[in-house]
């Protein structure tokens, strides 16, 4: 069961790095996306501080989601979702591999990158760290939470705009606190409430998104 | 060993079959047939486990699929229209990659022998992308032959495949069933298999009268 | 035992019994809701006294705060049916479901549009990042993501099946969602902002509320069982019992 788990992850990474042009694509999107706001708002110190959270936060949920599709586009089109879902091994265990892989791939390399888009935001360095933390514990909430979300949309003509209407909604918690830890720490306060929460939404998304992207995928491939 | 009991399907509002047993024993080879849209992948899908039937169920070893998929997925490999074949991937990664989804560790000369019977020797380093359709869809009889299964489904093996190819595939089901597994197939070409063969006429179950029921 | 229990509710959700069985129901949701409808808001509107810091204004609760309720509950409601129709597999239930969608979403309008007209009055402006108007638009949002799917696959189990898991995932997210919102709310608030429910309401004004919010439920009532028996007659249209009424026979 291990075995399969790394099998496949290891099998996606590979897939990905076959082809490398398209693995940055999500992050440059990620960093032009801020980039845009000092130039629609103001390059001011005060008024990138005032923003970078949120917009930080956003353009890292922006970059997940248009990503999500490669989660199980790919698969689904060529028919190895088919026997994924035909392995003796549980699916749980063969969605939590493409999800791990999904991951590092994007959310990772968004968390990788964060301190520059700190520094491009004008952020204190303090807050830099408590932003790459609430990255690592958020990105992961949106490739499980999304993995649902594709699962369901993925036997769709054009899912895409439907896939972020499903997905967006579910995404608030984290981006509330996400983007709030980051908010607080440039004030010198304390953020443990903040980060334990993500942590617990990770540790609730880990154990049901899984099972019911799993139960999506059975749903999805019975038509 | 494969039962199929009152198995009922509707898709997109129209019922393809209903009320179709049959049951499958080792060594046997049954052919399903019908015009197209009849639903024979509907049927293998179902017998699969992939799809939900509206009615009935499928009994592996006297056990419903659905509470027993772990030894029914080791004992059963599928292949369908869709060639499972990733571009970026050599011919050997692929087979690979299929064959780590059954958890099979298989030796890489066991692994290069089917290849090259599959008339893939040679080809073990050039990507998918590279392939033509009948080659890739020799890549999966690769995988099926090594998968280890007493039971195949196999929904249009031929498409794709040039002459040899047909007669690879019939010798390999000859062989198979030689060796006691059973298969399930769809085809619209001709098979010659100088064997017994069981072959269902889905066509004769889709009851025209079914709007009658409430 | 359990065959015979199972053979029974078969029986009862059969579309076809449904169908007969809902007709006879509808008359009486739809006038009790508008009995009792008309009787609370008269007692709302004429009857409770006007607030102290409020005045007149505040008498929109009558119609905002059960829809608020309605748009909460008709969601469960959804969720619930939909898990009974993916695990049971029984068709009326996910009927249900499909039909309650739009009677939820439009209640969330509803307490939208009641919800900024009411703070036109009270905060100068018909909208305020208030923490109950914000999970309410998100509930709305949930509720277009169940639609959307629901119309966008094209087999109809599949759609079911498919729009009911999310439901059921937005009711595991609701009150995660409801929670991070007043958390943020709370960080966010200047000025504090009046709320309706509090603690110590009168009971003149707390009966007709509750009035409202049974005649709102009734006439969910009666509205889902229209819609689910309009979901029916469509989705079984090449069936002999539709075909038997619409041809008379």
């Amino acid at each position: 069961m291990l075995k399969a788990y790394y099998y496949l992850l290891m099998r996606d990474l590979r897939l990905a790095f076959r082809s490398r042009h398209e693995l940055a694509n999500p992050l440059i999107f990620f960093v032009l996306v801020v980039t845009l706001f000092p130039l629609a708002v103001s390059p001011t110190t005060e008024a990138l501080r005032t923003m970078a959270p949120g917009v930080i936060w956003v353009s890292a949920l922006l970059a997940v989601l248009l990503s999500l599709d490669r989660l199980f586009k790919q698969d689904f089109e060529d028919g190895s979702l088919d026997q994924l879902m035909l392995s003796p091994n549980p699916l749980v265990v063969l969605v939590l591999a493409k999800v791990t892989a999904h991951w590092f791939l994007t959310g990772l390399p968004l968390v990788l990158i964060a301190p520059l888009l700190g520094l491009f935001m004008a952020l204190p360095d303090e807050s830099v760290e408590v932003l790459v933390y609430s990255l690592l514990l958020g990105t992961p909430v949106l490739s499980l939470i999304g993995a649902i979300g594709v699962s369901l949309t993925v036997a769709v003509n054009r899912g895409g705009v439907l896939l972020s209407l499903i997905v967006l909604p579910l995404y608030i918690p984290v981006l509330i606190f996400g983007a709030n830890a980051v908010d607080v720490a440039m004030d010198g306060l304390p953020v443990r409430g903040q980060l334990f929460f993500l942590a617990a939404v990770l540790a609730l998304a880990l154990s049901l998104a899984p099972l019911a992207t799993a139960v999506a995928l059975r749903i999805t491939a019975s038509r | 060993m494969l039962e199929i009991r009152a198995l009922e399907c509707i898709r997109d509002d129209r019922l393809l079959f209903s009320d179709l047993n049959f049951s499958l024993s080792a060594g046997e080879v049954m052919q399903v047939e019908g015009p197209n849209g009849c639903g024979k992948t509907s049927l293998l899908r179902i017998v699969c486990g992939l799809r939900q039937p509206e009615e009935g169920e499928v009994l592996w070893q006297g056990e419903s699929i659905r509470h027993n998929r772990e030894d029914y997925y080791a004992n059963m490999v599928y292949i369908g229209h869709l060639p499972c074949i990733k571009g970026d991937l050599t011919v050997l990664e692929n087979v690979r990659a299929l064959l780590d989804t059954r958890s099979l560790s298989i030796d890489a000369k066991t692994t290069e022998a089917a290849l090259a019977r599959v008339g893939l020797a040679g080809f073990e380093d050039v990507p998918g992308k590279a392939l033509s359709s009948g080659q890739r869809r020799r890549i999966l009889l690769a995988f099926v032959e090594l998968a280890g299964a007493k039971l195949w489904i196999l929904d249009e093996p031929l498409t794709a495949l040039d002459v040899q190819g047909v007669a690879l595939m019939e010798s390999m089901i000859l062989e198979h069933r030689a060796a006691g597994g059973s298969v399930m197939f769809t085809t619209h070409h001709g098979m010659q298999l100088d064997c017994d063969m069981r072959s269902i006429e889905l066509s004769a179950y889709s009851h025209a009268d079914w709007q009658e029921r409430d | 035992m359990f065959k015979a229990i199972w053979r029974w509710i078969q029986r009862f959700s059969s579309p076809k019994y449904f169908y007969e069985m809902s007709a006879r129901l509808i008359p009486w949701f739809a006038v009790s809701a508008l009995i009792i409808g008309v009787y609370g808001l008269y007692l709302g509107l004429f009857k409770a006294p006007p607030d102290y810091q409020q005045g007149e204004s505040y008498r929109i609760i009558f119609i905002h705060v059960p829809a608020a309720w309605m748009s909460l509950f008709v969601y469960m409601v959804m969720a619930i049916s939909a898990g009974i129709g993916i695990i049971w597999q029984i068709r009326l239930a996910d009927m249900v479901a499909a039909a309650s969608a739009p009677i939820g979403a439009s209640f969330a309008f509803l307490a939208l549009v009641t919800g900024s007209l009411w703070g036109k009055p009270m905060w100068g402006t018909y909208w305020v990042w208030d923490a109950r108007l914000t999970s309410e638009l998100i509930l709305l949002f949930l509720y277009f993501g169940y639609m959307a799917l629901q119309s966008a696959i094209e087999d109809q189990r599949s759609a079911d099946r498919a729009s009911g898991l999310l439901a059921i995932v937005g009711v595991v997210n609701i009150p995660i969602i409801h929670y991070s919102v007043e958390w943020w709310n709370t960080l966010h608030q200047g000025a504090t902002v009046a709320k309706f429910d509090k603690p110590s309401m009168h009971i003149d004004m707390l009966i007709p509320l509750l009035l409202m919010a049974l005649a709102f439920k009734l006439f969910y009532f009666a509205m889902v069982l229209v819609r689910t028996r309009n979901e029916a007659l469509y989705r079984d249209r090449n069936r002999r019992w539709v075909r038997e009424l619409i041809t008379g026979l």
